[in-house]
C-alpha cells in the first residue's frame, strides 16, 4: 500500500526539554496505528506535530508527499505562512481528549463551521452534510442540541463528526476516551471502529490497550521521546521484544 | 425650612433637559463605539504573549485607569490646543471618553477572554480555520457572553461620566440642568428631575442589556 504519512528525524523541544529525540516512522494508506506509552513519552506531542498544533525544531513530516509546516530553501528552514499551514491542517482531522466543541454552536453548527469557513460551502449544503455525518456517528436526532445538553460520549462523537466531515486524509485521535465515564467509552470506540472498517487512515494515542489490540494494524510504543518498539499488535502485546515495553504492559490495563 | 416645592418652572424646561439627555446618550454611544473597537484590539494585545503588544497595552490601561476622567477632559480641552491640537467641545469630549472607555472596556473584554479554554482555538485550527476566523467565529462570541454582566455596569458608568462634559460647557443633561437651576432658582426641583432622568435612562440601559444577555445565553 502507498505511504500516506512519512516522519523523518523529528525533534521537538519545549525550551530546554527535548520531548521528541528523533522519531522516524511512516503510515500507509488505510492503516490504523495506535501509539502507546507512559505519560511524558512524547506520544501526544508526536500527534500534535503532525497537524502543526506544535512547532518542531528539526525533521520533516510528509503527508501524501507534501511537506507539513516548514519549507527548506537555500539550506534555511522556514515556517510556512499561516494560511498555508491552515490549509494543511485541514488535510488531517483531529479529535481531542477534552472534545473541545464550540459551546455556543449546536452539534450541527459545530460540524458546519469548518465546511463553511474552510471549504467555503454554502450554508444549506453544509447543513445537509453536517446532518449526514451526525447520522454517521448516531446523533442525527441531536443535531440541534448544544454541547452543554449532550453527554460526554455524545460530545466526543460530535467532535469526531466535525473532524471527518472535512474529509481528511488522516484522522488523529488524542486520548479520546480518557475524559469519559467508563460506561460512555464504548459508544466512542464503536464509532472509531466503524471508521477503521471504512478504510480511514488513523493514528490513535490511547490508554485503551484492549482497544488498541483489537483495532490497530500496527502499534508504536513511545519511550523517552523515541520509538521504543513497533510492530503488529499481536506480537507487541503477547511477546514484547524490549524490557521497557514488557514493563509498560504490566502496569497498563491490558492483561 | 420655608421652601415650597414647585415643579412648574422645571416642567417648562423639560424639553431642554430631554435635549440634554439626548446629547448625553449620543456622546456615550459615540465614545463607547470607538472604545469598544479599540478596547477589543487592546484586550487581545493585553493577552498577547509578545511583549511588543502586551507591554504598551498594559502601560496604556494602567495610566488611563489611574487618571481621574475630569483631569483627562480638562487636559484634552484646555492643554491640547496649546500643543496645536484644537478640537471643538463635543469632539474633544467624545475623544476623551473614547480613550477612557477603551481602557475600561479592554479590561472587561480581557476578563471575558480569560476563561475561554485554549482547546477551542486548537479545535478551530484543526479544522483549518485561520487565527482571524477563530477570533471572529469562536473567541469573540464567547468572550461577549462572558463579559456581558460586567459590561453592563461599565457601560452605565461610562454613560454617567458624560455628566462631566458640563465642565467644558457641552450642553448635555447636567449642563442644561445647571442652566435651568440658575435661571429659575428652583434648585431642589431641578436636580430631582435631572437625577430621575439619569436613573431612568440607566435602568433602561440595564434592562436592554439583560435582554441581550438572555437572548445570547447558551442553552444547557
Amino acid at each position: 500500500m502507498s505511504v500516506l504519512l512519512e516522519i523523518q528525524g523529528l525533534h521537538k523541544r519545549f525550551d530546554a526539554t527535548e520531548v521528541l529525540k528523533g522519531v522516524d516512522c511512516s503510515v500507509a494508506q488505510g492503516e490504523v496505528v495506535s501509539i502507546i506509552g507512559s505519560s511524558g513519552s512524547g506520544k501526544t506531542t508526536l500527534l500534535r506535530c503532525i497537524n502543526m498544533l506544535e512547532d518542531f525544531q528539526d525533521g520533516r513530516i510528509l503527508l501524501d508527499g507534501e511537506e507539513i509546516g516548514y519549507d527548506t530553501r537555500d539550506g534555511r528552514r522556514r515556517r510556512k505562512p499561516e494560511r498555508e499551514i491552515a490549509r494543511q491542517r485541514a488535510l488531517t482531522g483531529m479529535a481531542f481528549q477534552q472534545f473541545n466543541l464550540f459551546p455556543h454552536l449546536t452539534a450541527a453548527g459545530n460540524v458546519m463551521l469548518g465546511l463553511i469557513k474552510t471549504k467555503r460551502m454554502a450554508k444549506e449544503a453544509a447543513h445537509q452534510l453536517a446532518l449526514h455525518w451526525l447520522e454517521r456517528v448516531g446523533l442525527a436526532d441531536r443535531a440541534d442540541r448544544y454541547p452543554g445538553q449532550l453527554s460526554g460520549g455524545q460530545q466526543q462523537r460530535v467532535a469526531i463528526a466535525r473532524a471527518i466531515a472535512m474529509q481528511p486524509k488522516l484522522m488523529l485521535f488524542d486520548e479520546v476516551t480518557s475524559a469519559l465515564d467508563p460506561e460512555l467509552v464504548g459508544e466512542v470506540l464503536q464509532v472509531i471502529k466503524g471508521l477503521a472498517a471504512d478504510g480511514m487512515t488513523m493514528i490513535l494515542v490511547t490508554h485503551e490497550m484492549r482497544f488498541a489490540f483489537e483495532v490497530s494494524s500496527r502499534v508504536i510504543f513511545m519511550n523517552g521521546g523515541v520509538i521504543g518498539e513497533e510492530g503488529d499488535p499481536k506480537t507487541m502485546f503477547v511477546a514484547p521484544k524490549t524490557e521497557r515495553l514488557a514493563e509498560f504492559l504490566k502496569t497498563s490495563s491490558f492483561n | 425650612m420655608g421652601y415650597t416645592l414647585n415643579f412648574a418652572a422645571v416642567w417648562r424646561g423639560l424639553e431642554q433637559l430631554l435635549q440634554g439627555l439626548a446629547l448625553s446618550l449620543a456622546l456615550a454611544i459615540a465614545a463607547i463605539l470607538i472604545g469598544a473597537v479599540l478596547g477589543l484590539a487592546l484586550a487581545f494585545a493585553l493577552k498577547s504573549k509578545s511583549p511588543w503588544f502586551n507591554r504598551p497595552a498594559t502601560v496604556y490601561v494602567t495610566i488611563i485607569r489611574n487618571l481621574p476622567i475630569l483631569v483627562l477632559i480638562l487636559f484634552a480641552y484646555f492643554a491640547l490646543p496649546q500643543m496645536g491640537i484644537a478640537l471643538g467641545k463635543i469632539e474633544s469630549f467624545v475623544a476623551t471618553l473614547a480613550i477612557y472607555s477603551t481602557a475600561y472596556l479592554a479590561e472587561v473584554f480581557r476578563a471575558g477572554l480569560q476563561t475561554i479554554p485554549r482547546g477551542l482555538t486548537e479545535a478551530g485550527l484543526a479544522i483549518g480555520l485561520t487565527n482571524g476566523q477563530i477570533r471572529r467565529s469562536i473567541i469573540i462570541p464567547l468572550m461577549l457572553r462572558n463579559a456581558l454582566p460586567s459590561l453592563s455596569s461599565t457601560l452605565i458608568s461610562l454613560f454617567k461620566d458624560t455628566s462631566l462634559a458640563a465642565a467644558i460647557s457641552v450642553p448635555e443633561l447636567t449642563f442644561e440642568a445647571r442652566k435651568i437651576n440658575v435661571e429659575t432658582f428652583r434648585v431642589i426641583e431641578t436636580w430631582i428631575v435631572a437625577s430621575m432622568l439619569y436613573v431612568a435612562t440607566c435602568s433602561v440601559i440595564a434592562a436592554l442589556l439583560r435582554i441581550v444577555e438572555r437572548r445570547l445565553a447558551i442553552p444547557r
